[in-house]
């Protein structure tokens, strides 16, 4: 029978205090997790609204105004507040350290001042939600984002802050993985989990500055009228488009390369089968961070860039589909001839593949130059980044959250309740947004407020889907905070998995590790040394 | 945890760190990643500041002339001069000669603080003639389209690295004040070696802000 020990870092000191002013990794990464699951039920409220008044044409719900309000708080926020934090920020800060047999990451508390520089960049979000909302989409285009009524400076401003929090997380991981792992884990013994962190943090330190000078200056627009992004003024509205994508495209990879990195520790752990090309996925990371720079003209085939620029962007969007592609093999190539258990943590790897294998392809028809023109602005291209952000980070995340969440709270879950509320969210989001590709195909344009009567089944039949997909999550939150204090004690290895952060207690000590660990054999060494499951 | 006493190491190196190499090494690689976030940040101004004189080049060179140039070059030679001064305060740290270093991070502030001054006086003589950014510009003596889109520029790039230089100076000004509580030496002065870093930046920017805005040819 396994027992929850004594001295851990959650009862390692006691009151509010001990929390908000933490310099431990894992609680930083506790206060980001609860922060950006609030941040994913006010972005998820916002998302059943919209379905609700897409329900049928016309007025269901709400004015066209507050829909536009609506859909545009549904991307800041779950761009901003949730899925950029969401892996790196709070699984991350909690495993990084353990992965590579650290005591804390390298800058404490720099960490601290990344959660509380979120908190800070929240409240402008909500202050500006107060205000009278944004009504820009979240991209904050030019010229109508420095013309529209509503409060364009306290969402903006809120996003630059926010950045802040990002590039800390970024820097602070980035120098942790170079200086802290334990003697004997050379680069290439690392987790693949570390690689993709290491990826997406180069990425936050490079692209993250362009948000925040493009934010600045779209303030400076709206304060000081500078008019550099105002063709009226001799201004480039283009050039506003250039900066945004110059961090937004790069920053899709912010979101789905930690978990790609999830990925293949749940396959390789639920598989009992050494992750097959190692090297491979590790050096894709880096390939996907670096091609992520090339890319963001893709998203302006019809801005007005020059053909021989769309070209070359269209060209290099699709190198992206190469180092993804080698990840996806590898993963199966795990999974061949392994040990495969079903766990719930293996049920959403499993979903990530296969969501996330149709969010690539219908990327690349995207990135075709004579397709896009046909589907930009459609749904189909809303289908395609939800199935890359929910059908891929966050089915990566979720599954994260269900492999680790025994590590953090030392208590397991009711497997039973969690393999029903999977299904429920697999199914829901198929329902919700393989019909959004169809409606896309047909011509039905995002962001309109309505339609025509033809598209209405198809519509319906998505909204319904986000009815089911919020039961999925409503049952996940019950049975996981239920676990918190009721659930059984999961023991140090639960899954049988051979990172370091299993060696140690669950939950573990404010240190990480009561003795400092020695470095004994590879993260994926099932071939030579299967651990006994604790549960 | 690990069986060391607290009293067997250093009071500067944080428990997280296993030796103080490792702690300086690491403080060093985070300032540099720090300092490209920096660079990036300013690429976002110089992108622009590429766009619009390759759109208007007569107009950018008309409203340079409007720059005057040897203020700028004043304030080149005085942040270069606090950028020497820095350096200098660190060597002085490392041979252990606190009173001189406390001496060279002064004059570094005064040199900072003189920047500004220099700029004050730019600035307010431009607003006092309405060579304004974008709408607000009111002056009428530059040929060309759009001459505000080069004040807007011109405001966003330097009023950009004026908020870096008070930034810098209170950095400056926090180094001082732990450099005369006695708590830098030879031993450790990682937060003045990493100031003066963050300082040279703020120096180098300028020196590109310089010719790209003042002497355009």
């Amino acid at each position: 029978m396994n027992t929850i020990p004594e001295k851990n870092f959650l009862n390692a000191t006691r009151g509010w205090k001990s929390w908000l002013f933490t310099l431990d990794h894992k609680r930083i990464g506790v206060l980001y997790l609860f922060s950006i699951m609030a941040a994913f039920l006010v972005g998820g409220v916002f998302a059943i609204l919209i379905r609700l008044e897409l329900l049928g044409p016309g007025r269901n719900l709400m004015e066209a105004d507050t829909y536009n309000q609506v859909f545009t708080l549904h991307g800041a926020i779950m761009i901003f507040l949730f899925i950029i934090p969401s892996i790196p920020a709070a699984l991350g800060n909690f495993l990084l350290p353990q992965m590579i047999g650290a005591k804390d990451v390298a800058f404490p508390r720099l960490n601290l001042a990344s959660w509380w520089v979120y908190i800070l960049g929240s409240i402008f979000a909500v202050i500006s939600i107060a205000m009278g909302s944004v009504d820009t989409g979240w991209t904050f285009y030019t010229p109508y984002a420095t013309e529209t009524q509503t409060s364009v400076i306290s969402m903006t401003l809120g996003v630059f802050i926010l950045g802040f929090s990002s590039i800390f997380t970024g820097l602070n991981f980035i120098v942790t993985i170079h200086k802290m792992r334990l003697p004997g884990q050379t680069w290439f013994r690392m987790p693949l989990f570390v690689w993709g962190l290491y990826a997406t943090a180069i990425i936050q330190v490079l692209a993250t500055p362009v948000l925040g000078i493009t934010m600045v200056l779209l303030i400076l627009e709206r304060v000081a009228g500078i008019g550099i992004f105002d063709p009226a003024m001799g201004g480039d509205p283009v050039l506003y488009q250039h900066f945004f994508w110059f961090y937004s495209h790069p920053a899709v990879y912010i979101m789905i390369l930690p978990g790609m990195g999830i990925i293949s520790e749940l396959i390789s752990t639920f598989s009992k089968k050494r992750i097959f090309g190692y090297t491979a996925i590790a050096y894709s990371s880096l390939a996907i961070a670096f091609i992520s720079f090339l890319v963001w003209g893709h998203h302006m085939f019809v801005s007005g860039q020059s053909q021989l620029a769309a070209t070359i962007f269209s060209f290099l969007t699709f190198l992206v589909g190469i180092p993804s592609g080698i990840k996806i093999f590898n993963w199966l190539a795990t999974m061949y001839k392994g040990r495969i258990t079903f766990e719930t943590p293996m049920l959403y790897a499993l979903s990530f593949l296969f969501l996330f294998t149709i969010g690539g392809l219908t990327g690349i028809f995207l990135g075709a130059l004579a397709v896009d023109i046909h589907l930009h602005d459609t749904y189909f291209v809303v289908a395609h980044f939800h199935y890359v952000m929910v059908g891929g980070t966050v089915m990566a995340f979720l599954g994260g959250i269900h492999y680790w969440w025994p590590k953090i709270w030392g208590r397991m879950y009711s497997e039973f309740w969690a393999k029903i509320a999977a299904a429920f969210v697999f199914v829901g989001f198929n329902m919700t947004f393989f019909t959004q590709f169809i409606l896309g195909s047909q011509g039905m344009p995002r962001r309109y407020y309505t339609y025509m009567d033809q598209y209405q089944p198809l519509h319906a039949f998505s909204s319904v889907g986000s009815w089911v997909m919020a039961v999925g999550f409503i049952i996940m939150g019950v049975y996981l905070f239920h676990s918190i204090k009721r659930g059984r004690p999961a023991g140090n290895n639960p899954w049988g998995a051979l990172t370091l952060e299993w060696e140690t207690t669950s939950p573990p000590p404010t240190e990480n590790f009561v003795e400092t660990p020695k470095f004994s054999h590879g993260p994926y060494d099932y071939d030579k040394n299967v651990p006994e499951r604790t549960i | 945890m690990d069986g060391h006493e607290h009293s067997a190491h250093p009071a500067h190196l944080a428990h997280h760190f296993s030796e103080p190499a490792q702690q300086a090494e690491s403080a060093k690689m985070g300032m540099w990643l720090f300092l490209l976030t920096e660079v990036l940040l300013f690429g976002g101004l110089f992108v622009a500041y590429t766009v619009f004189p390759a759109w208007n080049p007569d107009m950018f060179f008309n409203a340079h002339k409007h720059l005057n140039v040897y203020l700028g070059t004043l304030n080149t030679f005085v942040l270069i001069s606090s950028s020497v001064t820095m350096a200098l305060a660190i060597r002085s740290i490392q041979l252990d000669r606190r009173d001189v270093s406390i001496r060279y991070l002064v004059v570094t502030l005064l040199l900072a603080a003189a920047f500004l001054v220099v700029k004050y006086f730019e600035y307010s003589h431009k607003i006092h003639l309405g060579q304004l950014p974008g709408k607000f510009y009111t002056f009428t003596g530059i040929e060309g389209t759009n001459p505000h889109v080069f004040f807007s520029v011109y405001f966003a790039m330097t009023g950009l690295h004026g908020v870096h230089v008070l930034a810098g100076m209170s950095v400056i000004g926090w180094v001082l004040m732990r450099t005369r509580r006695g708590e830098l030496s030879s031993e450790y002065y990682t937060p003045m070696e990493m100031t003066g870093l963050y300082w040279h930046l703020v120096d180098m920017i300028w020196i590109f802000l310089f010719p790209l805005l003042y002497l355009i040819g």
